[in-house]
């Protein structure tokens, strides 16, 4: 007979103020992981893992904002998979990494904003391909339009002769502005769907206040390491098999730095413009050029290598209806970089509308995507990897077997 | 090694005492071949559900905090078993597992600091990082980057021995396999539900009790090899009814509940048979020092089950176990939702709630509170049971692993009529009886397992020509008295 965690125990908590109201039952993938945390709780060996064992132990029952919480702390390592003495061909069918990775895309799409375009999250693959495609007819047209033809004398690197500067900033602020805007509502609220000061009393309120700035600091510091990448003994993570490897999490970075750098050559670039009246195209060893190269670089290799991963994983880890979201998102960074050093190196060439067209256009793809895709991963993970650095410093009320 | 020819050394078996052989074995320069019964999915025996390693250590030493001096582990020992011990062996086991971490760290096991839950032994054992199936996983790995040869799904039926040597092994579809010297590791008989039910046989009441057990472990334990070895005449030690036997969740499943079916709520309420009677003294000692006997008191009640009764009051105080509770607002009405007569049962309670001398409740200490004139007492953490709603689990005996073995001494040989084999072996549960007569205490298991695994796979290695570079040392110690 397999543990059933029960449905009708549901979340007595009073619900916070401006809480989001989600549906009010379980969802099959939620009662799923509620019926496996009910089996780690009891067994507790994979707590040197990652963040999502300790957080469990601080709580008997599961409510759907605790489903929602630990879904979004784990990392989709596998260490507990292949650690676990209950996986499948076991009756208990325990399957950690996969059951959170179901319920992580929901809350996705649940706490999207507008709600209505949660639903690009079931068809994340087809989005970012329709967004890619929109994105270059957009800007291949606009070429077009604009400057009457896409191959041309060569310009030496002048965009604005393509595009005006102006525009550019113009059309790609609002949909940037427009997807911060976006993530930013959605984390809002499962923030405050999951918030600790929901399950504990006021007199918890100075402990909270005080652990904010030393949580933030460990937060941040979990993030820019990717310490539960690390597998819990810094050997790393899961992919093929039972053995443990850094290479996800090597990949990764490159991908998340490189990404930085890429913004930072971006911000930089504007502040040149602005500040300084210092216009594009900028030379090879300028600070603009060499934090995009740099960025670039990055996002060639980090995503190719995590596609690489991607392929070779267990079946059974994560969710593999979540292939499109995963390996579409890693194909658009990947193209993003590509088409940005073919600019560069044809900047100076009658092919520069052509490409500058293309570039702006996958770029365009991952803004109109960033809080509809998997780009939204980083961002709900971090906050419930802020909620669990606050939540640790808080007194567990629970005295379960530490007598 | 190359895929054919003949192995120098065979190991029969595929958990932590096989593991560690065929590791040691492999270091001494020996080619090595383990035939491990079960699929890879099931590899591991009951070393899959293990959680930590019984450690003696005179300082803190990284995860362990304090110390465990021998003679305390040893005094330990000596309580648990009541004597039925090997002095010798013991103390072997002990000095081993003060330094045996470092070789288990080279290969792969990740240690760390004692779970939630399970702070009470963060003194005397040392936790592995993802449990037991984790160290599995690390050793085979370890075994495969070292050129061990490994076979699943290859049980073997039976040896060929002359004279108290090791000629070959026969598995299940005939195959006859030979090697230089063999290590003997492929468990108890706990799994064989059969040979449970004829060693229990029947009791008063005309019941087998055996019937009634739940396995907690694999289910490949089936003690064939055991068995044979019995009837070729190797030295025996044990009785076969002595086993690591707790008082588990009646709901757990048949094989491989594993850890997560314990019920840790015992020392904070009463436990009532199917008569509706205590028993024994839910509170005469911390609960971990005291979850190994009620396994063997449970099997003792009719029907071989019983039932935890707690109050609100407990709530949160335990580890939370894997299946729900059946939960009433009153007594009454929890007697009836799990089928006990009401009338006697309240007569229990009644009796234990009003013979409650309540003091300072605190279940970090053997406090004060206690009942006065009631048989059984409860002598320590003593409330009375009258805060709704109530929780009821029930309890049935889970077999860990049995301690019915071969006789052997420090060199983990097989003994025949009190001469060791040359070149036959055995190590973890089939000659873990040499140390545990009887009773348990949290991670010994794996002690004994791991140092006459290594013991066995550098004598089999020794045996076959074999000398392994660095363990003399440390088995100068294990063994110096």
């Amino acid at each position: 007979m397999p543990p059933r965690s029960d449905p009708s125990v549901m979340d007595t908590r009073p619900a916070c103020d401006g809480a989001f109201e989600l549906s009010a039952t379980l969802t099959a993938s939620e009662q799923d992981v509620a019926r496996m945390m009910q089996i780690c709780n009891a067994c507790r060996y994979c707590e040197g893992f990652c963040a999502v064992f300790p957080a469990m132990t601080r709580r008997l029952e599961l409510g759907q904002a605790d489903v929602h919480y630990l879904a979004n702390l784990c990392h989709n390592c596998g260490a507990c998979l292949h650690a676990c003495q209950y996986a499948p061909p076991h009756e208990f069918a325990v399957n950690v990494p996969q059951a959170m990775a179901k319920v992580r895309v929901q809350t996705y799409q649940d706490y999207a904003w507008p709600r209505v375009m949660g639903r690009l999250y079931r068809r994340a693959g087809l989005s970012v391909a329709l967004a890619l495609a929109g994105g270059l007819s957009l800007f291949l047209v606009l070429a077009v339009a604009m400057s009457g033809r896409l191959i041309h004398p060569p310009l030496a690197g002048n965009f604005y002769a393509i595009f005006p500067h102006n525009f550019l900033a113009v059309v790609f602020s609002i949909v940037f502005l427009f997807a911060i805007m976006a993530l930013a509502i959605g984390v809002t609220r499962f923030w405050r769907e999951v918030t600790p000061a929901c399950e504990t009393g006021i007199e918890d309120k100075p402990a909270i206040a005080a652990a904010r700035l030393p949580a933030a600091a460990e937060a941040v510091s979990d993030v820019a390491t990717l310490r539960y990448l690390g597998g819990g003994h810094g050997e790393g993570c899961n992919e093929e098999d039972d053995r443990f490897t850094p290479m996800r999490r090597r990949f990764h970075q490159l991908t998340l730095y490189g990404f930085l750098l890429c913004f930072a050559a971006t911000s930089v670039a504007t502040l040149y413009h602005y500040m300084f009246g210092w216009e594009a195209p900028y030379p090879w060893t300028s600070l603009p050029v060499i934090l995009g190269s740099l960025g670039g670089i990055g996002l060639l290799f980090g995503p190719a290598g995590l596609l690489w991963l991607n392929l070779r994983r267990d079946p059974q880890h994560g969710d593999s209806a979540q292939h499109g979201m995963d390996r579409g998102f890693i194909a658009l960074l990947f193209l993003i970089s590509a088409t940005g050093f073919a600019l560069l190196l044809l900047r100076d060439t009658r092919f520069m509308a052509l490409w500058l067209a293309i570039h702006l256009g996958t770029v365009m793809a991952l803004f109109l995507t960033m809080p509809y895709g998997k780009f939204a991963h980083g961002v709900f993970r971090s906050a419930a990897l802020l909620k669990y650095a606050i939540e640790k410093r808080l007194p567990n009320r629970l005295a379960a077997g530490g007598d | 090694m190359a895929s054919s020819g003949e192995p120098d050394v065979l190991v029969i078996g595929g958990g932590n005492a096989a593991l560690c052989a065929a590791l040691m074995a492999r270091e001494a320069g020996a080619s090595v071949l383990m035939l491990e019964s079960a699929p890879r999915a099931w590899r591991g025996g009951n070393s899959m559900h293990v959680r930590n390693l019984r450690c003696m250590h005179d300082e803190p030493q990284d995860v362990l905090v304090e110390a465990y001096p021998e003679q305390e582990f040893w005094q330990d020992l000596l309580k648990v078993t009541g004597g039925l011990t090997s002095e010798s062996l013991a103390r072997l086991v002990i000095r081993h597992s003060s330094r045996c971490r470092p070789w288990m760290r080279r290969h792969g096991v990740h240690f760390q600091p004692p779970l939630s839950g399970a702070l009470h032994v963060a003194r005397t054992n040392a936790f592995f990082m993802g449990g037991g199936k984790a160290l599995v996983n690390a050793y085979y790995r370890s075994a495969q980057n070292l050129g061990v040869q490994v076979r699943y799904e290859t049980p073997v039926r039976s040896l060929e021995i002359v004279d108290g040597r090791f000629g070959a092994a026969f598995t299940e579809t005939g195959e006859r396999i030979t090697a230089k010297s063999c290590v003997l590791a492929c468990g108890g008989f706990e799994s064989n539900l059969g040979w449970q039910r004829e060693a229990w046989g029947q009791n008063e009441r005309g019941e087998w009790p055996a019937e009634n057990f739940l396995i907690r472990g694999t289910r490949y334990n089936q003690g064939v090899l055991l068995r044979f070895m019995i009837d070729a005449g190797a030295d025996t030690i044990g009785d076969p009814t002595q086993a690591h036997c707790v008082a588990i969740d009646a709901r757990a499943p048949l094989y491989d509940g594993g850890i997560c079916t314990r019920i840790d709520c015992v020392s904070l309420g009463v436990v009532v048979n199917r008569d509706g009677q205590r028993f024994y003294d839910e509170g005469e000692d911390f609960w971990p020092k005291r979850y190994a006997i009620w396994g063997r008191l449970v099997a003792q009640q009719p029907g071989q089950t019983a039932w935890s009764i707690i109050d609100r009051k407990a709530v949160g105080r335990f580890m939370p176990p894997v299946f729900e509770g059946t939960q009433a607002n009153t007594l009454e009405g929890l007697a009836q939702a799990i089928g006990l007569e009401p009338a006697p049962f309240m007569e229990t309670l009644r009796a234990y709630n009003a013979a409650c001398r309540v003091g300072h409740f605190d279940h970090t200490t053997l406090d004060d509170c206690h009942t006065e004139g009631l048989a059984p007492a409860k002598t320590h953490w003593a409330l009375p049971i009258a805060a709704p709603p109530f929780h009821a689990y029930p309890l049935r005996p889970g077999i860990t692993f049995t301690y019915l073995g071969m006789r052997t001494d420090r060199s983990a040989a097989v003994h025949f009529g009190g001469v060791p084999s040359a070149n036959l072996f055995a190590a973890g549960e089939m000659m873990a009886g040499n140390v545990l007569g009887k009773g348990y205490t949290a991670g010994v298991g794996m002690s004994i397992g791991t140092a006459f695994g290594r013991i066995a796979g550098v004598n089999a290695a020794q045996s076959a020509g074999f000398a392994h570079p660095d363990f003399k040392e440390e088995f100068a110690y294990a063994t110096a008295l």
